[in-house]
């Protein structure tokens, strides 16, 4: 709808008054847009996104208050065990679907676990992901999509088990944005996921498990902090 | 456009406030909303900061809306997206159809949308063959029910769960009939069973957006759910409605409004899902909608750009000024009228749909201005009410025997005199009026007031004047106190 395009576009002009005498000039107003989308300025970070108590600690405290849980790691080559004793502590099946991050290759080769790489199936219960960041201010996990990262796995299963390797949690939102803004172009899709998925739609009781999964599991691998 | 009954406002409201489901769904409101939101806020020193950082992005955002929304569409066409600008409701039903038909779609899934509702989508698509599915738990109720959302982020408060027991039975007639559902747990437990099935069966999937990122050319969805990021994975065609206004400039923006919304909105620090989409999936990614648009629809807030309005705009639906409203507490969301409830939306419909349909909206407020001190982008709700009122005043469009109360009353405040000897006159009246009781069940020309409550006569027939003249110590001035 090309037409509505410039009637829109003219109607903004006109009712905000560009143009009118004593208002910034065209090359004005697009030098003050070009400049916010460039330098993209950092307003306020809240203090405790940096405090003395370290990002790391800060994390952690956070995801458990978003009803997540949390194991940690000194090493990639010991998730599968993590993983296998999350499940068995639950009486979980052994059964997995993990993206296909070569760094959860090593589930493969764990005698008790029989685990499928690739898009999530309706039928799955536990999907297995890494994360490319954590957020200390809120607890959230940063999962971006790719060649071997499908969202589907965020979703779809009952079970989340998210990897996130302790270098990559950053203290407010803005330190993982510039670190997507270094990449060649913005993935698909980003999701920041803070605990399980739930819901307060039923007389404000809230419940875990609306349409996503009904537990999230956190695994902070400290490999190289 | 969505069907408006925000004129019948006074049948309305004398029908919520006998519904005795709802003012029980009313009060729960009230202590769960209101004290998860000041306990996130005692709990953020940053928040009153990041209100004015908020309001000041909004307001830039607005000064240069034409060259964000020119930004943002750019990104999103170099990332094999598009774009479609839609002046009205009409215009943005039909854009939705053409590409629910372009791919032979049978049903569509839907996130939660204002938009949509807004818009009148449901119906739109149904009367033309297109099966809409709500995903939002609160949504998927109403929708079972044929209501309309009575509250911006919880859109089925003012529903019990005997009654969504009852539409659940009525609809998922494949299940046993005995079945439990008694509690919420086996509801919702039911509600996603169904609707994995049409999540995985959808041919497009319809969001809203809670913003456009101008930076990247992002649609942002923020759910606690996940039912949005099914909606918008799962389908071949994701499409994305949004209104103008919505635009920020950068991901960090994004961040400063996401600071705040989670938090007014919810009293949580960060809600569940915050999902940023950028265009259709990559040439190599596993999954993913292969068609990405998005709808920018005007609907009338261009016009409210430059007029004393547009503070409006900066609104990012968080439903703080409701959970806070004394009004909005007493009768829901359903008497408003029409798709936006509260404060909010008593200043946002009639800028929409008229004052001519939306008069008696503007008066339904106390200003006593508990929405404003809420509001985490400053809006001053109080002050536009009052603008309405000045314009449905001098539209003509106040009920004749109010304006001529109002002459009367000015002719007498503005002579203190004759105000006084008429005051008096009338309070003695009024004694003689309540009698014995001392109070009364009907006033003539008051009916409003006496329907659903005793009136107290003034206590000895004096004015509070004359009672306060003669208060004891009344020589003793305030100063001397
Ligand atoms: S007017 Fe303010 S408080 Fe009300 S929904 Fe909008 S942003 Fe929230």
């Amino acid at each position: 709808m090309s037409t509505s395009r410039n009637s829109i576009l003219e109607g903004i002009r006109r009712s905000s008054g560009v143009g009118r005498p004593g208002t910034p000039s065209e090359s004005e107003r697009q030098q003050t847009v070009q400049a916010r989308l460039n330098d993209t300025p950092v307003g306020i970070v809240p203090q405790r996104a940096e405090d003395d108590k370290g990002c790391l600690a800060r994390f952690k405290e956070m995801v458990l208050a978003s009803a997540a849980s949390l194991a940690e790691v000194p090493n990639w080559a010991a998730v599968p065990e993590a993983v296998v004793s999350f499940l068995k502590e639950r009486n979980l099946p052994m059964v997995l679907t993990t993206s296909l991050d070569p760094r959860l290759a090593a589930l493969q080769d764990h005698g008790l676990l029989t685990v499928r790489r690739g898009v999530a199936l309706p039928q799955d219960l536990i999907g297995v992901v890494t994360a490319v960041g954590g957020v200390a201010e809120t607890g959230s996990l940063v999962l971006t999509s790719g060649p071997d990262a499908p969202t589907s796995l965020n979703f779809l299963p009952d079970i989340h088990i998210i990897c996130v390797q302790a270098v990559d949690v950053a203290g407010g939102f803005e330190t993982v944005w510039a670190r997507l803004r270094a990449q060649d172009s913005m993935p698909r899709t980003v999701n920041l996921i803070t605990g399980p998925s739930r819901t307060g739609d039923i007389e404000q009781t809230i419940l875990m498990g609306a349409h996503g999964p009904r537990q999230v599991h956190v695994i902070v691998v400290n490999d190289g902090a | 456009m969505q069907q408006s009954t925000s004129h019948l406002f006074h049948d309305n409201v004398r029908h919520a406030v006998n519904d005795d489901n709802l003012r029980v769904s009313l009060e729960t409101m009230k202590t769960g909303f209101r004290f998860k939101r000041l306990a996130a806020i005692d709990r953020l020193p940053e928040f009153e900061d990041l209100r004015e950082e908020g309001k000041a992005l909004k307001d830039h955002v607005l000064a240069h809306l034409d060259l964000y929304l020119e930004a943002f569409e750019k990104k999103v066409i170099e990332q094999g997206g598009m774009v479609h600008w839609c002046a009205n409701a009409a215009e943005a039903q039909q854009v939705v159809l053409d590409i629910c038909r372009s791919v032979g779609a049978r049903t569509v899934t839907k996130g939660k949308s204002m938009i949509s509702e807004e818009i009148g989508l449901n119906d739109y698509l149904e009367k033309n063959g297109v099966q809409p599915i709500e995903t939002d738990l609160g949504e998927y109720i109403i929708q079972l029910r044929h209501e309309a959302p009575s509250h911006i982020i919880a859109p089925a408060i003012h529903v019990r769960k005997e009654m969504v027991a009852d539409a659940f039975r009525a609809t998922h007639t494949h299940r046993p009939a005995d079945r439990d559902l008694s509690e919420p747990r086996s509801l919702l437990d039911e509600a996603r069973e169904e609707l994995r099935d049409k999540f995985l069966a959808a041919d497009v999937g319809i969001t809203g957006a809670n913003m456009l990122i101008a930076e990247t050319g992002t649609s942002v969805i923020v759910t606690n759910e996940g039912n949005g990021d099914l909606t918008q994975l799962l389908p071949k065609v994701h499409v994305v409605l949004a209104s103008l206004e919505k635009v920020v400039p950068t991901l960090n923006d994004a961040s400063t409004v996401l600071r705040l919304l989670a938090r007014s909105a919810t009293g949580q620090e960060a809600s569940t899902y915050v999902t940023f989409s950028s265009g259709p999936r990559r040439a190599d990614d596993l999954d993913g909608p292969e068609q990405y648009h998005v709808i920018l629809l005007d609907n009338g807030r261009s016009k409210m750009l430059g007029s004393e309005f547009q503070d409006m705009l900066r609104c990012i639906r968080c439903g703080a000024c409701m959970n806070h409203c004394p009004v909005y507490g007493a009768i829901g969301g359903h008497a408003y009228g029409w798709v936006y409830p509260g404060p909010m939306g008593s200043v946002l419909t009639p800028a929409l749909i008229g004052i001519e349909n939306a008069a008696p909206l503007p008066n339904a407020s106390t200003l006593c201005g508990r929405c404003e001190s809420v509001c985490p982008m400053k809006i001053p709700l109080p002050r536009m009410l009052r603008a309405w009122r000045e314009q449905e005043f001098e539209r003509h469009l106040t009920p004749p025997r109010a304006v001529w109360a109002l002459k009367v009353h000015t002719a007498l405040a503005s002579r203190l005199r004759l105000y006084r000897w008429a005051t008096r006159l009338g309070a003695w009246a009024l004694r003689i009026w309540g009698g014995r009781r001392g109070s009364f069940d009907h006033i003539p020309f008051a009916q409003d007031w006496t329907d659903s409550r005793t009136m107290a006569a003034p206590q000895y027939g004096r004015t509070f004047m004359d009672l306060y003249a003669n208060r004891p110590n009344a020589h003793i001035t305030n100063k001397e106190r």
